[in-house]
């Protein structure tokens, strides 16, 4: 048996059996809570602690429950608005401080760096206190109403575009942009044609943060949402409060889902992009 | 010189040239006129502020003081997108995202050409750099001198009045280059616009330009022909550049009337040259002497013209083409180079390693420098 297989090579680490435990384990680690998540969704039972058998009786439930489905709604719309405001800013603030030279631009660098390392708590203090101290509006009509929490979500996911995109920038050949502007191209185009698409790939990464961090984000939306502003996270944690049902469960395989789809088709946009520029090629 | 468009006017006029960064003087009042057609090179080493002179040419640096004509016209306050030159950069900067269609038509693009027109144009110019079919390519799938010659293609379609080339040929191997030299010289002459390459290399400059600069620490030392630039250097900056030298240094005796006698120590007959340039008398002069003009042999040269020296042979470099003789006269002067030809497979040499030898040339071999 052992002299037909062939040998482990010294550096062909993915035939160890160790390695491959390893591997093992930390994949359990990683995703048995939210198997077990999505696995006692479909419990038919009230407690769901013990499995009493299958059932798709809590997603009924769940897209019944008008309050969670509009903490939904509410939390995809914010999530939408503040990644796109995010992008914009952060690709602005990335190219400000890649391009330009000022006084104290390593003070600012540094302050937009900031929203990331604040303890989540604190800024969302800070948002209470300064929406209540402007007198923010809270009885808008509805997309308006969610205005306080997006402004909240784009305060704090910005500066991830901001750094990942001036990362990418780090890498840019300053003589592309000098090419564009020779060959006639305006401030503007060269912008348009030649920075933006070299800057595409850390703009859909920064976006992609963006999106889930809002999508997910408890404490400070907790801080700004009022009555009638309530986003999924929120909601859920109220349910909590009365009893972990698989109700609560199957919302959350819900947004699994979703957000599990919306980077499926993030990754397969991209890679149709790319197989098309190649197919071009012929 | 190349026939296609060369004619009086010049293309570009550049009158008291010079460019600052804080303390350091890049471009130090350059005057400069080049030829309508001419193929043009601006020699120096790195630092001599040749790059910077280019990127003003294409208003991608602003003059601290001086000014441009390009074809008459004032380019003081013409922003670089307006600016009737196109650019190679040194890395290409060919767009990545790009095919190499689009790469080549963009500068057609932007300027509003309908893109079944534009594309035509970049086919076309596709074919001048040899590159047809490329189009639907992209950047990543090709080499680095075919990436070369779609940045040649994306400047030679917008039909520029001066192509700039910074370094053109600085990425390439050896091989690759030599041909691209020939190739380049060859494309100026069938589009027939104006050429200007930067270039550190001389061997470069001397194949390919109509005119060469030699720039030194932002200054221009000589603007001339290949041949008259290694002939009759005006600086021993120059000579020392363009090619191998030996640079001997003494007191003028005699200079005008186109004759200088020059009187070095340690040589014991005056040196004699005919040269145009006159020398005021009693000024340190040197003599630059090309190493292949020097003769070397066992016994004193026939001709009585001729100049003579005694020295021994103290190394001996081998280079395939041609052997170098490292000559000591005394212990004052630097090693002589002289350079001669290995004509035979079989080399026969007269003298070795410490044999005592003549050095001679005729007083129209070197240059008499002042500066």
């Amino acid at each position: 048996m052992m002299a037909t297989a062939t040998p482990v090579g010294p550096l062909d680490y993915a035939r160890r059996t160790w390695v491959r435990l390893m591997l093992m384990v930390v994949f359990v680690f990683l995703y048995a809570p939210i198997i077990t998540l999505i696995a006692f969704s479909f419990n038919d039972s009230r407690r769901n602690i013990v499995w009493q058998g299958f059932t798709l009786d809590y997603y009924g439930k769940a897209l019944r429950n008008d309050s969670l489905i509009e903490a939904f709604g509410n939390s995809l719309t914010i999530a939408l608005a503040s990644t796109i405001i995010s992008i914009i800013l952060g690709a602005l603030v990335a190219v400000l401080l890649w391009r330009f030279r000022f006084p104290c631009r390593a003070g600012y660098e540094g302050a937009m760096a900031l929203p990331i390392v604040i303890p989540e708590i604190c800024m969302g203090v800070a948002m209470l206190a300064f929406f209540s101290r402007v007198g923010w509006p809270s009885d808008l009509p509805w997309p308006f109403s969610l205005s306080a929490i997006t402004i909240a979500h784009v305060s704090f996911s910005f500066p991830f575009v901001a750094v990942v995109v001036r990362a990418r920038l780090e890498g840019f050949n300053r003589e592309l942009a000098e090419a564009a502007q020779d060959l006639g191209a305006t401030e503007w185009q060269v912008f348009r044609d030649v920075m933006i698409p070299f800057m595409r790939p850390g703009l859909v990464a920064g976006g992609m943060l963006a999106f889930t961090l809002s999508l997910d984000d408890f404490v400070i939306t907790f801080f700004t949402s009022g009555p009638n502003t309530v986003t999924f996270p929120v909601k859920v944690y109220s349910m909590v409060r009365f009893s972990v049902t698989p109700e609560v469960n199957a919302a959350s395989t819900i947004l699994i889902v979703i957000t599990v789809a919306l980077t499926a088709t993030a990754l397969w946009l991209q890679n149709r992009a790319n197989d098309k520029a190649e197919r071009a090629v012929g | 010189m190349s026939a296609i468009g060369t004619d009086d006017t010049p293309i570009i006029e550049i009158s008291g040239l010079s460019k600052r960064y804080g303390p350091i003087l890049a471009v130090d009042s350059v005057d400069l006129t080049i030829r309508r057609g001419e193929f043009f090179a601006l020699l120096g080493p790195s630092g001599c502020g040749k790059t910077t002179l280019l990127r003003m040419l294409a208003g991608l640096e602003l003059p601290t003081g001086g000014t441009i004509r390009i074809d008459g016209q004032d380019m003081s306050m013409v922003p670089a997108n307006r600016r009737p030159v196109n650019m190679v950069f040194q890395s290409y900067a060919v767009f990545p995202h790009m095919s190499v269609r689009d790469n080549v038509a963009y500068g057609l693009k932007v300027d509003g050409v309908p893109k079944a027109d534009a594309w035509e144009q970049a086919e076309e110019a596709l074919n001048l750099v040899k590159l047809g079919g490329y189009g639907p390519r992209r950047p990543d799938q090709l080499s680095g001198g075919q990436r070369q010659r779609v940045a040649l293609a994306r400047a030679l379609v917008k039909r520029p009045k001066v192509l700039l080339l910074d370094e053109p040929l600085s990425a390439l191997d050896a091989k690759l280059r030599e041909q691209m030299r020939l190739e380049l010289v060859n494309l100026q002459e069938s589009v027939g616009i104006t050429f200007i390459v930067v270039t550190h290399d001389q061997g470069e400059a001397l194949s390919m330009a109509d005119r060469i600069a030699v720039m030194d620490h932002g200054r221009v030392q000589q603007t001339a022909p290949p041949a008259e630039l290694y002939e009759f250097p005006q600086t021993k900056f120059v000579a020392d550049f363009i090619g191998s030298v030996n640079l001997i240094e003494g007191r003028v005796e005699a200079g005008e009337g186109g004759h200088v006698r020059l009187r070095a120590p340690g040589v014991p007959v005056p040196v004699e040259i005919e040269q145009e340039a006159g020398l005021p008398v009693g000024s340190t002069g040197w003599l630059a002497l090309r190493p292949e003009k020097v003769d070397i042999s066992n016994d004193p040269p026939v001709d009585a013209a001729r100049n003579t020296v005694m020295g021994t042979v103290e190394e001996i470099t081998y280079l395939g083409e041609v052997s170098i003789f490292h000559v000591r006269l005394d212990d004052e002067h630097p090693l002589i180079k002289v350079a001669i030809a290995n004509v035979d497979r079989v080399t026969r040499r007269p003298f070795t390693w410490g044999d005592r030898v003549h050095l001679s040339w005729t007083p129209t071999c070197g240059v008499v420098l002042s500066q």
